[in-house]
């Protein structure tokens, strides 16, 4: 089975769980033997790993430029073959020469999430025309939002079923105030979509009740992680018997529900002192949390370290005990999955996606800072709840893996490609 | 001739309130009063009531021939008192008819059994006095909270000179042997044991109603024949349950209790009969020793203690709870002692169990078995503070208790001498025949400055009124001791 993904990020770049979850799932489908993945991307780095093929959309012609063998080789990256270039060359389908393109006929991405984003989904969408007209394929698969457009354009050029894959919808991002344009995208693309595949049951609902969508073809496919690495693993958890940290990681924004944890620290501070909190991340709410902390006078026990990178999570992970993920909406969350696989017992809101899957956390609302001060003195206070999640959500998130997501993915395609002939 | 032995047993525990760690010495009324008289007022009108009512009308068709046992816990009792006295009367009704046998458990329905001997005993012979008081006979059968047993355990209800015990007829205890014998103590003969037969008593309090199972819907009669059927030296077939099974896990729309209802008849037929536990364990002869190392339940597949002590969490809690019973039971500040009883239910460890499968588990007012942890836990933290500031903590329990005993030793010696110096009084009134001292001397005796006063005046004219000196002598025998228990 060939499988047309069009993705928006891809390790190593990455600026979000999009990307971690479309390593994941291009990762799990590669063991499968029968499966063959192409996977589309506005403007590859070149250092991604190569168990599958990837195609930069910047490399493809979209208008005809007349460039010998040696010249096309000197200018493409080594993933990449002439014979690649001149075999999309050859489907372009109409005059965009009015467009801005390079010598070679192709147009530049500028990567990430630029301020002319709509250009660029835009552009994505017509250079997928040519990709789809010039490989062949069984099943599309379009991961987000910004990928839609393109993954509808191939559908109608080629008749192939479609599956898009929502990791998060504009509900979730903007607390139900939604943006119009990327609503009308996130809603015809589900419109065209024989398949759509949700990170959460939270999420499904939503695709349901605000897009409109038949229930029959709408799944909840959770998201998994990958195993730590061997570094990562022997990063040492530091001694914590004096004095607990509980942290906070994440983009500092509205969905992130980061005041509730403000609020949550400021009630257990009254009670204990041996607790510390840190607020890891940047967002457009960082300022405000700073002047919360002040106002609520714990700003000695309260650290913002900043944003985070790589290891730099992990080891943060590792040195805290408690993990608090208190977001407003989260269509998935793979950050409590990571702390537990660090060891970090985890709180999470129930309006997380992740709890639909994990039994070993501790789910309290996001609004209830009670119960989240309460669960967060718990785990500092009662040792044996401290190592039964420690132990117990280490052995849960184990079994958790994206081959498993894959597999199930793997029987959607067959489900889909089944009915769209029927 | 077959026998069945029909015992229900009847416990609600007092829930707890949401309590947060902020309210750790704060409040210390741990109780969700609510919820205790929305949950005990369902459970009695649809269950106790009806299947009481049921109960009594099958004691009084069948005169003497229908028997059934009934235990309490003293926390449920309390419950019943509170909110549902008509349960009691019911209850009393049906003792009149002398067809019921109230069994003896724990008070709180707790664990103390695997913590604390002496905390066992304590609340053991309580509920035994108490169920004396309330339906004037004293129990002679022993049933611990959800049936718990291992030999140690037997060896200490024994101890308290129980007859027998019931408890569950556990597959991995029996091995090939059946239940449906009398056994004993492996560690004391005198304690006999009567083994439930969990086959035929989750028929009725699992199964019953169950459309999906093999032999829905049950009748009694059926029912009934598969007692008559079974091997004839096997004579004793124990049926327990929780009275609740009936309407509750069984709704009453099952007709359960017209089944229940139809037993007597159905087994008279067969010529089988009914017993109590004490007929059972006075008459019937045991045929061997059972030998059971490690604690039994009648819970969850695996009938041991694993859904209240099955992991860390639970196990943390236990232990915290246990480690102040000492101080607890020296004390004798009331409100904590109450409080002991209902944080000891064995419920409030059962919500914080983390196996994947218990049958019609309700966890209450808690999400999950973390949250009834730490809501456990934050109570428990108030608690044990409350039980510290009574005594200080660096003095251990042995020093303590023995400080204890000096002191109530002293107090009594005081009240004895208290006693002695007005019998004297008494005494030197008759000699002396004064008027004015009595009256004097009769509040006095009980403060301890004022004896030495009203004494003094009082020895004076003793010795006027030729007052022989063998008795001044004790009255001055008793001045001194009276000063010196003062200075202590």
């Amino acid at each position: 089975m060939k499988v047309l993904m069009f993705g928006w990020e891809f390790p190593p770049k990455i600026y979000g769980g999009l990307a971690v979850a479309s390593y994941g799932i291009t990762k799990g489908l590669s063991l499968q033997p029968d499966v063959e993945t192409t996977f589309c991307l506005p403007k590859p780095c070149g250092e991604e790993e190569k168990f599958l093929r990837i195609i930069g959309m910047n490399q493809v012609p979209i208008v005809y430029r007349d460039h010998d063998w040696n010249y096309v080789r000197s200018r493409i990256p080594d993933y990449m073959t002439p014979e690649d270039y001149y075999r999309f060359r050859d489907h372009i389908y109409a005059d965009f020469s009015y467009m801005n393109t390079n010598d070679m006929g192709c147009m530049e991405f500028a990567g990430g999430y630029p301020g002319n984003l709509h250009d660029e989904i835009n552009n994505f969408s017509i250079i997928a025309g040519v990709v789809a007209r010039s490989e062949e394929f069984d099943i599309i698969h379009a991961h987000d939002w910004l990928t839609y457009p393109a993954g509808v354009h191939a559908k109608l050029v080629s008749g192939k079923p479609l599956c898009i894959h929502v990791h998060a919808t504009d509900f979730d991002r903007s607390r139900g105030k939604v943006n119009p344009t990327v609503y009308s995208i996130e809603k015809n693309g589900m419109d065209h979509a024989d398949c759509i595949m949700c990170v959460s049951e939270l999420t499904r609902r939503t695709v349901i009740n605000e897009y409109h969508q038949d229930p029959a073809k709408v799944f909840a496919m959770h998201n998994a992680v990958y195993p730590l690495s061997q570094e990562l693993q022997d990063l040492p958890r530091p001694d914590h018997s004096k004095e607990k940290v509980v942290t906070f990681l994440g983009r500092i924004t509205m969905q992130k529900g980061p005041e509730y944890f403000v609020e949550a620290a400021s009630l257990v501070l009254q009670r204990t002192r041996n607790i510390r909190f840190c607020m890891a991340g940047s967002g457009d709410m960082l300022d405000a949390m700073i002047n919360l902390v002040a106002e609520r006078g714990i700003a000695d026990r309260f650290h913002f370290p900043g944003f985070m990178r790589g290891k730099q999570v992990y080891e943060c992970y590792k040195d805290s005990d408690v993990f608090v993920m208190p977001s407003v909406s989260e269509p998935f969350g793979i950050a409590p999955l990571e702390a537990m696989q660090c060891g970090t017992p985890s709180i999470i809101s129930k309006q997380s996606g992740c709890g639909e899957i994990l039994t070993n956390v501790i789910k309290t609302d996001y609004w209830d800072i009670h119960a989240m001060a309460d669960a967060i003195y718990a785990i500092c206070t009662y040792p044996s709840l401290f190592k039964y999640l420690q132990e117990e959500g280490l052995r849960e998130v184990n079994e958790i893996t994206w081959e498993k997501v894959a597999q199930r993915i793997r029987r959607l395609y067959d489900q889909t490609i089944e009915r769209f002939y029927k | 001739m077959k026998t069945i032995c029909l015992y229900f047993e009847m416990h609600q525990i007092i829930h707890l309130k949401r309590y947060r760690f902020f309210d750790i010495g704060r409040d210390h009324y741990y109780y969700d009063d609510y919820e205790n008289e929305r949950s005990i007022t369902e459970i009695a009108e649809r269950s106790y009531v009806p299947a009481l009512q049921t109960l009594i009308a099958m004691a009084r068709e069948n005169d003497k021939y229908f028997k059934v046992a009934i235990s309490l816990s003293g926390v449920g009792l309390e419950q019943l008192e509170l909110h549902a006295p008509q349960v009691i009367d019911l209850l009393q009704e049906l003792n009149a008819t002398g067809c019921v046998e109230f069994l003896c458990e724990p008070y709180s329905h707790g664990l103390a059994a695997l913590a604390n001997e002496d905390s066992f005993r304590e609340e053991s012979l309580r509920m035994r006095d108490k169920i004396k008081e309330l339906f004037g006979k004293a129990p002679k059968v022993f049933r611990n909270s959800s049936l718990i047993y291992s030999d140690e355990i037997g060896a200490q209800v024994a101890a308290m000179g129980f007859k027998g015990m019931l408890t569950e007829g556990a597959k991995h205890i029996l091995g090939w042997k059946s239940p449906h014998f009398i056994y004993h103590c492996s560690l004391n003969p005198n304690l006999k044991l009567l083994l439930r037969d969990y086959k035929l008593s989750d028929d009725i309090s699992l199964r019953f109603s169950d459309s999906s199972w093999s032999e829905y819907p049950l009748y009694a009669d059926t029912y009934m024949d598969w007692i008559a059927q079974m091997p004839e030296e096997e004579q004793v077939i124990n049926i327990f349950m929780e009275l609740s099974a009936l309407g509750i896990f069984q709704p009453l729309s099952s007709n359960i209790l017209e089944f229940l209802h139809a037993l007597p008849q159905c087994a008279r037929e067969r010529g089988i009969t009914f017993s109590t536990p004490t007929e059972l364990c006075t008459k019937g002869k045991s045929v061997a020793p059972l030998e059971v190392p490690y604690n039994i339940s009648w819970v969850d597949e695996e009938r041991d203690t694993s859904c209240w002590l099955g992991n860390a969490m639970q196990r943390e809690a236990f232990n915290k709870l246990y480690s102040v019973a000492d101080r607890v039971r020296i004390c004798n500040d009331r409100r904590i002692k109450q409080d002991w009883d209902y944080l000891q239910a064995s419920n409030n460890f059962r919500f914080m169990t983390t196996k994947p499968a218990s049958v019609g588990l309700n966890r209450g007012i808690y999400d999950n078995p973390y949250d009834a942890f730490t809501n456990y836990m934050n109570i428990l933290g108030d608690f044990i503070n409350r039980v510290n500031t009574l005594y200080p903590a660096d003095i251990d329990n042995e020093e303590l208790n023995s400080l204890l005993t000096t002191i109530k030793n002293q107090g009594e010696e005081i009240e004895q001498k208290d006693k002695e110096i007005e019998r004297l009084q008494k005494q030197l009134e008759k000699y002396t025949g004064a008027e004015p001292a009595p009256k004097k001397a009769a509040p006095a005796a009980k403060k301890a400055p004022a004896p030495k006063k009203a004494a003094a005046p009082k020895a004076a004219p003793a010795p006027k009124k030729a007052a022989p000196a063998p008795k001044a002598e004790p009255a001055k025998k008793a001045e001194p001791k009276k000063t010196a228990t003062k200075k202590k």
